[in-house]
C-alpha cells in the first residue's frame, strides 16, 4: 500500500520521532542541548544533512546498488556518502556562519556518526519507500530531531536555576527529561502510525 | 570474477565521485586564497588564508604573547583587528571586556584569516622573535629562587629595553603533557646580546616554574620568545627614581641598574627591596656593588619576618613602611614597581597618599 508522503512526514516528526521514539542520535542530543541557539543551529544542520543524504542514498541504492545486486554494500556506501556530505556542510558552515561553526565545535563533524542519519537511510530501505516518500521521511525526521533538541534545550535553560540534586546535575537530569519527553510524545501515537 | 570487478568498480566510482566533489568544494568553498594582512597601516604581507591569525603571524615571525599555545584559554594573544575579522566568536567573549570590543580587540588564536585584514599591534610586540638557546648555568639564590643564564645558540642577537620580559617555553615533562609559555623579566644587561639572565621563583603547581626548578639542568636546550612589555625607565626625564620590588621582582630592576651603569645615568635613585628574612635578600652583594659604582644610588632592603632579637640593623616591615619612612613627597620623582599584584596594589596606594600621580607610577605586575 502506498503511504501518503505527508503522512510519513508528520509521523516522522511526532509519532516516530527519531530521538523520542527510536532513541537514535543521543550523543549530540545530550551534548549540544544546553542552549536553544546552538541546539537550533545543530537541528538545522541535522535536518539539512538528513534530507540531503536520504535523497542521495535513495538514488544510489535504487539506481546503482540494486541493479548490480550490491545491496549488501549499503552500509559502507551510505556511510561514506554521509561522511562526504557532512564534510561539505562543515565547509559551508565554517565559511558562511563562523559563529555557528565555533559554537557547534566538534559536534558538527560528529553528525557523520549520528545514528539518526544512518538510521533514516536504513529505515527507508527496509520500509521500501519511494523517492518522494524518502525525501519527506528524511525532512520530517530532521525536523523532528530539531524540534526535540530545541525543546530539550528550552527545558534545560529553565532548569539551570532550579535546585537539582547534586548527583543528578548535567547528563543525569537530562536523561530523565528525555524520558519524560518521550512519554509525552507517546501521546501523539494515535495521530498516524507508520512502521 | 565479474562480480568482484563490478563491486570494486562501483565502490571506486562512488568514492571517486565523492572525492571529486569534496576536492571541488575545498577549492571553491574552503579556499580563502591569498589574503593581505596590514599591520598598523604600515607593514603588509600576503599570506595563505584559512588558518588562525596567531599561527599565521607566527609563520611570518611575528610573535604575539600566548601562554596556552592557541587554545583560547589564556587570553594573552589579544590584538586589534580593525577589518576582516567577522563577528566575535563565542570562544572569545569571556576574554573581551566592553572596552576591548569598542577597540576591535580580538583573540588572535580564535580568529581565522579569511579575508584581507587590518591589524593594530603595539610596536614593541613587532620586535619579538623566537630564540633557540642553551642553559649555561643555574645558581640557587635561595631554596625557591633560581638564577638562570641562558646562551642564545641560533646566531641571533636579542635587542631589548631593560625592564622588558621574554616568554620561556617549557616542553612537555612528566606531569605536564603540553608545551606552555610563561613570562619572565630579563635580569641581564641589555648590552649583552648573545645571552640572557632570568630570576625564576618556584610557584607551587606552576607549570613552567616546576619545569625550571625540578627538571631543567645546565646544558639543556630551551627556547623563548620576546622581548615584550612596556615597563622600562623613562629616559627623557631627569627626575629622582624610586625603585620598589619584592622577591623575583628584582629581575627587571637589576637590568635597569645595569643600564644606568652603562649609560652613566646619575639620577638620584633609591631601591626599596622587600624580603622575608636576610637570606631572601637575593643578589644583595651585587646591589651593594651598584651602590659603589652609581654615586647616587642607594639600596634599602626591608625585611618583614624577623624575630625581635635578630641582629639585622636595616629596615624592618614591608616596602610600604619604607615608602612611608623615606619618601616625603612626590615632587620630581618617578616610581617603578615590580612584584606581586598585592604588593603593587598596596604600594601604589601608599605612593598616591604621598602625592604620586598615575603618570609617574610605572609597574610590572607578576601575575
Amino acid at each position: 500500500m502506498e503511504i501518503n508522503p505527508l503522512v510519513i512526514f508528520m509521523a516522522s516528526i511526532f509519532t516516530n520521532n527519531m530521538i523520542l521514539a527510536n532513541f537514535l542520535g543521543m550523543c549530540s542530543f545530550i551534548a549540544v542541548s544546553k542552549e536553544i541557539k546552538t541546539a537550533w543551529g545543530l537541528g538545522q544542520a541535522v535536518t539539512f544533512v538528513l534530507t540531503g543524504t536520504s535523497i542521495l542514498n535513495y538514488l544510489i541504492y535504487h539506481h546503482i546498488l540494486v541493479p548490480y545486486d550490491l545491496e549488501y554494500l549499503r552500509f559502507i556506501v551510505f556511510i561514506i556518502l554521509i561522511a562526504a556530505f557532512v564534510q561539505l556542510v562543515e565547509m559551508i558552515v565554517e565559511r558562511y556562519v563562523p559563529t555557528l561553526y565555533y559554537s557547534l565545535g566538534i559536534f558538527l563533524p560528529l553528525i557523520t556518526v549520528n545514528c539518526a542519519i544512518l538510521g533514516v537511510s536504513l529505515f527507508m530501505v527496509i520500509r521500501d519507500y519511494n523517492l518522494i516518500q524518502s525525501a519527506f521521511f528524511g525532512l520530517g525526521s530532521g525536523i523532528g530531531w530539531a524540534l526535540a533538541i530545541v525543546a530539550l534545550a528550552g527545558i534545560r535553560q529553565k532548569i539551570k536555576s532550579a535546585p537539582v540534586p547534586q548527583g543528578l546535575e548535567g547528563p543525569g537530569i537530562t536523561l530523565i527529561i528525555i524520558g519524560l519527553m518521550a512519554l509525552a510524545f507517546i501521546g501523539f501515537s494515535g495521530i498516524a502510525n507508520v512502521q | 570474477m565479474t562480480q568482484i570487478v563490478i563491486t570494486v568498480g562501483i565502490m571506486s566510482s562512488i568514492s571517486g565521485v565523492l572525492a571529486l566533489m569534496l576536492t571541488l568544494a575545498n577549492q571553491y568553498i574552503a579556499n580563502y586564497g591569498e589574503c593581505t594582512i596590514t599591520i598598523n597601516q604600515d607593514k603588509e604581507f600576503v599570506v595563505e588564508g584559512g588558518s588562525t591569525l596567531l599561527s599565521t603571524l607566527n609563520e611570518q615571525e611575528l610573535f604575539l604573547p600566548s601562554a596556552c599555545g592557541g587554545k583560547g584559554t589564556c587570553g594573552l594573544c589579544k590584538c586589534a583587528i580593525h577589518e576582516g575579522a567577522g563577528p566575535v566568536l563565542p570562544t572569545e567573549t569571556s576574554f573581551l571586556t566592553e572596552e576591548d570590543k569598542e577597540k576591535n580587540i580580538r583573540l588572535s588564536c580564535q580568529v581565522k584569516v579569511k579575508s584581507d585584514m587590518q591589524l593594530g599591534i603595539p610596536e614593541d610586540l613587532l620586535n619579538a622573535r623566537k630564540y633557540e638557546a642553551v642553559v649555561e648555568s643555574i645558581k640557587e639564590l635561595t631554596d625557591t629562587i633560581r638564577f638562570l643564564r641562558i646562551k642564545i645558540t641560533d646566531n641571533q642577537e636579542i635587542d631589548f629595553i631593560p625592564g622588558q620580559y621574554v616568554q620561556l617555553l617549557a616542553p612537555p615533562y612528566p606531569g605536564n603533557p603540553e608545551e606552555v609559555f610563561r613570562a619572565y623579566s630579563l635580569a641581564s644587561s641589555s648590552s649583552e646580546k648573545d645571552s640572557i639572565e632570568l630570576i625564576i621563583g618556584y610557584v607551587e603547581e606552576g607549570l613552567v616554574t616546576t619545569y625550571v626548578h625540578q627538571f631543567l639542568e645546565e646544558g639543556d636546550q630551551v627556547s623563548f620568545n620576546g622581548p615584550f612589555g612596556d615597563f622600562y625607565l623613562q629616559k627623557d626625564s631627569d627626575t629622582e627614581i624610586v625603585l620598589i620590588a619584592v622577591g623575583t621582582g628584582l629581575a627587571p630592576i637589576r637590568s635597569i641598574l645595569y643600564q644606568m651603569k652603562e649609560e652613566s645615568i646619575d639620577r638620584k635613585t633609591t631601591f626599596f627591596f622587600g624580603a622575608k628574612t636576610e637570606k631572601d635578600l637575593v643578589l644583595a652583594d651585587e646591589m651593594r656593588e651598584f651602590e659603589e659604582i652609581l654615586p647616587n644610588f642607594s639600596y634599602k632592603p626591608v625585611l618583614s619576618r624577623l624575630k625581635d632579637d635578630d641582629p639585622w640593623e636595616g629596615d624592618r616591615g614591608r616596602v610600604t613602611d619604607s615608602i612611608e619612612k623615606y619618601i616625603d613627597d612626590a615632587e620630581n620623582k618617578e616610581a617603578y614597581l615590580c612584584g606581586s599584584p598585592v604588593m603593587i596594589e598596596s604600594a601604589v596606594e601608599k605612593l598616591k597618599e604621598k602625592g604620586f600621580t598615575d603618570e609617574v607610577i610605572f609597574y610590572d605586575e607578576f601575575g
